[in-house]
């Protein structure tokens, strides 16, 4: 009874690990340019595809993921650069359609260099369950719920602590107040871009093990992502974090105690109740709109 | 003397004519069923594109699950009239209404949202009706879809694709000519004073969520009627025409042709309808084209193909 709770909240925190990152992603983006970025689950996908296939060929896993991350953040940096700083002043489903356009794109490309079948890519030590108070673990869970927590921290420092961080965070709150006291707001959002995309990279590099990697892996991964996000409130850092768990553990929960072919519907369930309630999601600003 | 391209932009009634004459002629120079059908797919798809046009244009509301009420209706002619034998005409009728009720059900509560928040919560629905039609098998045969009787009406059975193209040619029109009457009515007015300032439109005395309600129910029961209608002709449905990826296509074609404009979401529709059958050259590379096709637009024409291309003309500004 107690272990098989145990079990489910295990590998919900483990895919609610990668739902915090990929959330976090699009409340970086969000706070630096108001973009919802719908290829948010690509970066995932470039992660997950490239550490897969480079140590299929030889490549060290540290090198692969560092490649993938790296290449991640180039397309981040391209996307923003051709595609969403030239279209600033457009409406909000025109810069929807033009990060979708992106997603599409990019897989697209993806198939091209990579194929269409599923990779696999090791588990970073082992296949050796542990046995956990009854509820057994992949090793390779402790390294994606290790890494996210990591990456959480580095971020939360990040903005706290350096001027570069800091300077995001003032172009969030005030871009013009931003650019006033001479922040370079477009590299702003460029760095927003190249962050939220090594977040995910190496998000889906570690859940490679767990999910296989294919060309269509960051489409369910980037929705739940952006729920984790709306739920925690748009543009709301640890908000993103708690969403993106919450998200997860419901999941396996709900795969577990009612059904699993309805396991993909839980987030978006989660997401039209709470949001029924609490326009803004569970920490959003409550803020009045300025006329 | 206004130039016939702005006449078609802005002329109510010159506009419907046109629409119609390309409609009466186009069999004309289409040389077989093939190229009758992508028409017809077209013409669905621009019944869906009007009505949201209503919803994104007009009232400035993003609707990222149309394809949810789509599919629900297709479903709806599906279940109703193959496993229960009911009447084509009833069971259309009744997916409609169950989509009118659902969208009116949700309408208050989400339309309350706004902007990503809005996008999110249509989204969430659209995902859920497809998980339902892919997972309830007994009912729809799952993944795989289930095919669906022809539509009969008084004794006629609607067969082929010649008959089809007039049935969806009328309906298009029609849908056309109640979406341009509802924008001049003071209802249409209300929805642009929406779009513009919400606020400044509550304080003049519009009441927002009434409007934004009924335009969300209109334009998913449009959807819900295209649904139906496409399931008879198209004789198999699957839930791929319910999902994620068919919203966003609709709502593309809608942005593309160009917001707030009804011509331009018939454009949107046939120009993306076409479009990746036009690809199909490309073989492989039919996503990137079709991706980068869609950035560019967007980034070089934000407004949508229409209007941009209105733009162009000789100003003459609009009566």
């Amino acid at each position: 009874m107690f272990a098989e709770l145990l079990q489910y909240l295990l590998s919900g925190l483990t895919i609610g690990a990668i739902y915090a990152l990929a959330g976090l992603g699009f409340s970086i983006v969000y706070n630096a340019s108001h973009v919802i970025n719908f290829a948010q689950g690509e970066f995932i996908m470039i992660g997950g595809m490239a550490s897969a296939t480079l140590t299929a060929s030889g490549v060290p896993l540290p090198l692969a993921i560092l490649i993938g991350c790296g290449g991640a953040m180039l397309v981040g940096v391209l996307v923003a650069k051709f595609a969403v700083e030239r279209a600033r002043n457009a409406s909000t489903v025109t810069l929807i359609i033009i990060t979708i356009g992106a997603s599409i794109f990019l897989r697209g490309v993806a198939e091209l260099v990579w194929g269409k079948d599923f990779k696999r890519l090791d588990a970073f030590s082992g296949e050796t369950p542990i046995q956990f108070l009854g509820a057994s673990m992949q090793p390779q869970s402790l390294w994606v719920v290790g890494t996210a927590a990591l990456l959480i921290v580095a971020i939360a420092l990040f903005f706290n602590r350096t001027l570069t961080g800091k300077a995001m965070l003032a172009t969030s709150h005030n871009r013009l107040a931003a650019q006033l006291v001479g922040i370079d707001v477009k590299r702003v959002v460029l760095a927003s871009f190249a962050l939220s995309a090594a977040l995910g990279a190496i998000g889906g590099a570690v859940v490679a093990p767990i999910t296989f990697s294919y060309t269509e892996m960051g489409i369910m991964l980037g929705l739940k992502g952006f729920t984790a996000a709306v739920l925690g409130g748009l543009g709301h850092g640890p908000g993103a974090v708690a969403g993106g768990l919450i998200v997860g553990v419901a999941e396996a929960l709900g795969a577990g105690y009612i059904s699993s072919a309805y396991k993909d519907a839980v987030a978006f369930v989660i997401i039209l109740a709470v949001l029924l309630f609490l326009p803004n999601g569970l920490f959003g600003k409550r803020g009045t709109e300025r006329v | 003397m206004p130039s016939l391209f702005q006449t078609i932009l802005h002329g109510r009634l010159t506009g419907l004519l046109v629409l119609g004459a390309v409609i009466a002629v186009l069999p004309l120079f289409l040389p077989n069923n093939f190229y009758l059908d992508i028409a017809i797919l077209a013409g669905f798809n621009a019944v869906v594109c009007v009505g949201l046009n209503l919803l994104i244009g007009y009232a400035g509301q993003i609707s990222l699950g149309h394809a949810g009420f789509f599919g629900i209706g297709a479903y709806a002619s599906g279940v109703l009239a193959g496993n229960y034998g009911w009447p084509p005409v009833l069971a259309l009728l009744a997916g409609a209404v169950f989509v009118g009720l659902l969208a009116f059900a949700v309408a208050k509560p989400i339309l309350r949202l706004k902007g990503h928040y809005l996008a999110m919560a249509t989204l969430g629905i659209g995902i859920i009706v497809s998980i339902v039609l892919r997972t309830e098998s007994g009912l729809t045969g799952g993944p795989d879809g289930m095919t669906v009787e022809p539509f009969r009406i008084f004794g006629f059975e609607l067969y082929g694709e010649k008959t089809w193209y007039w049935v969806v040619g009328a309906l298009l029109v029609a849908v056309v000519w109640l979406s341009l009457n509802l924008i001049d009515s003071p209802m249409g007015r209300a929805l642009r004073a929406v779009h513009g300032s919400e606020v400044a439109a509550e304080v003049v005395g519009v009441d927002t969520a009434r409007f934004k309600a009924a335009v969300f129910v209109l334009s998913a029961v449009f959807a819900s009627v295209a649904g139906s209608l496409f399931a008879h002709y198209a004789g198999l449905i699957t839930p791929a025409k319910a999902d994620f990826f068919k919203s966003i296509e609709l709502v593309t074609m809608v942005v593309f042709g160009g917001m707030a404009s009804t011509f331009g979401a018939v454009v949107g529709a046939v120009v993306l309808t076409l479009l990746p059958q036009a690809l199909t050259v490309f073989q492989d590379y039919q996503q990137i084209v079709l991706g980068a096709i869609l950035m560019a637009t967007m980034v070089f024409m934000p407004k949508g193909l229409l209007p941009t291309l209105a733009a162009l003309l000789p100003a003459r500004r609009r009566a």
